[in-house]
């Protein structure tokens, strides 16, 4: 190269040009805003059958969602006069006064009206354990576990049932209902899974044969059968193997079913986190001398739930969603307060039912969602260490 | 955990109590006694409870007459002569109906929604993960109870039913069409036809072998058509066309004739389809995913169409990826078709579980069965996943 360069400075040729050419912008229909759609939108045939296909179905779907939620919706009203067509003379969207006039019953079911800010402060408490734990730059985390897995469930406890030695009235728990059930089953199902997967996990993972034969299946069995059978033997077989006096209340039959089988599912994603944990991490920690526990405690653990967070996190979505099904056991959580309060004669219109099932929907949909934009975070976040 | 006593080292010099070996023994042994404690605790309540309820165990009640009705039977079954027997093969068979349905609708929509959500069309990308993020954040039996109350009860009754093309008829009553009554020679054109498709199998093989020899690509698919659709064509045009179809006859106060779907059970089979094709669509992304990038750019420098990439390169290195937690999926919707009971389809867990123990009240007899049931589909499934699984790492190398 060199030498072509200096014969060429020497000879001094003229019409070979010596510096690049600047290179010309793409043409104008391959840039901007216009190149961006015919790359998107328009590059093949089948591609522009596809974005036909899609804004024809948006133009079909969203006014008629937008006009049924909010451009006819009915704001306000004291009964299904207010939502009837043959009443109003128009067409009638969503009927929010029926959720307005129900909003306490979806939130606290039958709880007794004067105890409810008993509810609310199990509200606030359960809120400040959530953030406590998510919160990733939050002071004394390992404070917020014990607070989360400890004082939490016991302090609630005592506040939601009542302890009548200092003052607080029992309330009974088929006056439970709503969201403050959802919210239980799923917070209840969270505490005790966690721990009981731990253990179940190790016990799978154990030299010992009869703890892994237990261990494995338990596990086995229980996700290989559906939630509702699950659910089923808690509530017609439990009390059948307690004696009489001892015979859980509903609430607590459906929480031990949902409790056992979150379990199992949690022990398979905990076993996924401690497989991913090379083998010289447990070399190296019996090489110093530590016993089993303080291994798994100080050095496995850690580790292995870190990396699990996500997939715990998406456990709890499931279980989330899950609780819905303690409504078949006849369970008043938050979807079967809707179920019931849409049939309710007061406010018997066409569009009852789709309000309120487009109300429960919502309400899954906003936590379900934050959680997984959570464990999405919490991905990336750990990945990031990967990708240096 | 065991750590060993170092070779060499005189033994005894541990306590006993410190030996890990006695320790594992001494930890086994107590969790045995406690889990015989607690199984004992149960039995022993669980017998008294009965006694007391006047529950006798066993399956005596397996041959009872049932004497309720059920909406929808696949099998012949009739109230007053038919036993409990009978009712759980009827709702079993209902469970595998709706199960194997969903499987077929699910796994089609997830396919398309999952290559969907990776397409360069931005606007497809986002409608596909619109609907995924929506779906998979709605628990299913919310889903269920919409479809069901929210949708297909709120169609209009029988005498206002929207009119569908071919007398499909649509109403509160479920889905209603036109039903072939044959009428002799039937059996001979599907005899023709699956003579037609061994034929196409047949010629695949031998295509495919001479491709291998060869490389000359013979038309597969149209061929394979041909085979086993023109014998039958023949036959029908000599013999004319051995079906008549009962179209439903609008009458009084009810449609009559023709076959009818009943609104539980469409509601759930688009419940699950819908629901579950949104987790199908995230395992179809990811298997996708999977496949590095390298692999289609050196289809598309070898100067393959994107569909054809995608049909012969892509996918069949996804699926090795796909099948395994595809086959999970399948699992959750089978399980989830127990869901059937919140709305009323006669499926196992409603005839079964619902039903015949609240007449029998042999609660723990019932429970079992049905848990045996989907225990049984959930490892026999699993087996399969296992022989598949070590079959794709054989041909992995």
């Amino acid at each position: 190269m060199t030498m072509s360069e200096a014969d060429l400075s020497v000879t001094e040729l003229r019409f070979v040009r010596q510096t690049a050419l600047e290179a010309r912008p793409a043409p104008a229909a391959m840039r901007g805003a216009t190149g961006w759609l015919r790359e998107n939108f328009l590059s093949t045939p089948f591609n522009i059958a596809l974005t036909i296909l899609i804004v024809l179905l948006l133009v079909w779907a969203i006014p008629d969602l937008l006009r049924f939620l909010i451009f006819d919706a009915v704001w306000t009203g004291e009964n299904r006069d207010a939502c009837r067509e043959v009443v109003q003379h128009r067409a009638i969207g969503a009927c929010w006064p029926f959720v307005w006039e129900r909003l306490p019953y979806f939130i606290y079911g039958s709880y007794p009206l004067d105890q409810r800010w008993r509810v609310d402060i199990f509200f606030a408490m359960l809120a400040v354990g959530v953030y406590w734990l998510l919160w990733l730059e939050a002071p004394r985390r390992d404070l917020g576990l014990l607070y989360c897995f400890i004082v939490l469930p016991v302090i609630s406890f005592v506040l939601l049932h009542g302890f009548a030695a200092i003052g607080l009235p029992v309330v009974d728990t088929v006056l439970w209902g709503g969201a403050l059930v959802t919210i239980v089953v799923a917070s209840v199902g969270i505490v005790v899974s966690l721990p009981l997967g731990i253990v179940l996990a190790l016990g799978r993972r154990s030299h010992m044969p009869t703890v892994r034969l237990f261990s494995t299946v338990f596990i086995e069995f229980v996700r290989g059968v559906p939630l509702v059978t699950v659910l089923f033997m808690a509530s017609v077989m439990l009390p059948l193997f307690v004696s009489e006096s001892y015979s859980p209340d509903k609430l607590l039959r459906a929480l031990i079913g949902i409790a056992l089988f979150a379990s199992a599912y949690m022990a398979e994603v905990v076993r996924a986190g401690l497989q991913a944990i090379p083998k010289g991490q447990f070399e190296g920690a019996m090489a110093v001398g530590l016993g089993y526990w303080q291994m798994m405690r100080l050095i496995i653990l850690p580790q292995a739930l870190k990396i699990t967070v996500p997939n715990i996190v998406n456990t709890y979505i499931g279980l989330f969603k899950d609780t819905t099904l303690v409504f078949i056991v006849g369970i008043f959580d938050f979807l079967r307060t809707v179920e019931v309060s849409r049939i309710d004669p007061k406010w018997a219109t066409p569009v009852t039912s789709t309000t309120g099932y487009a109300v429960a929907a919502i309400f899954y949909l906003v936590f379900c969602y934050s959680m997984s934009r959570y464990a999405r975070a919490m991905e990336a976040r750990l990945g990031k260490g990967d990708r240096r | 955990m065991s750590i060993g006593v170092p070779a060499g080292a005189a033994p005894g010099r541990v306590a006993f109590y410190n030996d890990p070996k006695v320790r594992s023994i001494a930890y086994q042994i107590a969790l045995c006694a406690i889990i015989a404690f607690l199984v004992y605790g149960a039995v022993d309540n669980a017998v008294v409870n009965m006694r007391r309820a006047h529950i006798t165990s066993g399956l005596g009640f397996w041959n009872n007459t049932a004497g309720f009705d059920i909406s929808q039977t696949l099998i012949r079954y009739d109230s007053q002569t038919s036993t409990y027997g009978r009712a759980f093969w009827v709702g079993l068979l209902n469970t595998l109906l709706v199960a194997g349905l969903g499987i077929v609708f699910a796994t089609i929509i997830g396919f398309i929604v999952g290559i969907g959500r990776l397409s360069k069309n931005w606007l497809v990308a986002r409608a596909c993960g619109g609907y995924v993020e929506t779906i998979r954040n709605i628990p299913l039996l919310l889903q269920l109870l919409f479809w069901y109350n929210g949708v297909l009860k709120a169609l209009p009754d029988v005498r206002d039913s929207y009119n569908l093309p071919l007398h499909i008829f649509l109403n509160n009553r479920g889905l209603m069409m036109p039903n072939p009554v044959g009428h002799g020679g039937e059996d001979a054109m599907w005899l023709l036809a699956l003579a037609g498709l061994a034929a196409a199998i047949a010629f695949r093989f031998w295509a495919r072998r001479r491709q291998e020899a060869t490389g000359r690509q013979a038309p597969v698919f149209l061929v394979g058509l041909g085979f086993v659709l023109v014998p039958a064509l023949i036959y029908v045009l000599i013999a004319g066309f051995p079906y008549t179809f009962d179209i439903p006859q609008r009458g009084r106060f009810n449609l009559t004739g023709g076959i009818s779907l009943a609104p539980e059970f469409v509601a759930l089979l688009l419940g699950l389809s819908i629901y579950t094709a949104a987790f199908i669509a995230e395992v179809v992304r990811a298997g996708i995913l999977a496949v590095s990038r390298g692999q289609s750019e050196a289809a598309y420098a070898l100067g393959l169409k994107p569909g054809v990439t995608l049909r012969l390169i892509v996918l069949p290195q996804a699926m090795r990826v796909i099948i395994p937690p595809l086959t999970s999926q399948y699992l959750n919707l089978t399980k989830n078709s127990t869901l059937a009971v919140a709305i009323g389809y006669p499926d196992l867990v409603q005839i079964f579980t619902g039903t015949v123990l609240n007449q029998t009240g042999q609660a723990v007899e019932v429970v079992a069965i049905t848990m045996a049931v989907y225990l049984t589909i959930s490892l026999v499934t699993s087996l399969a996943m296992n022989v598949y699984n070590a079959r794709m790492a054989l041909v992995e190398r």
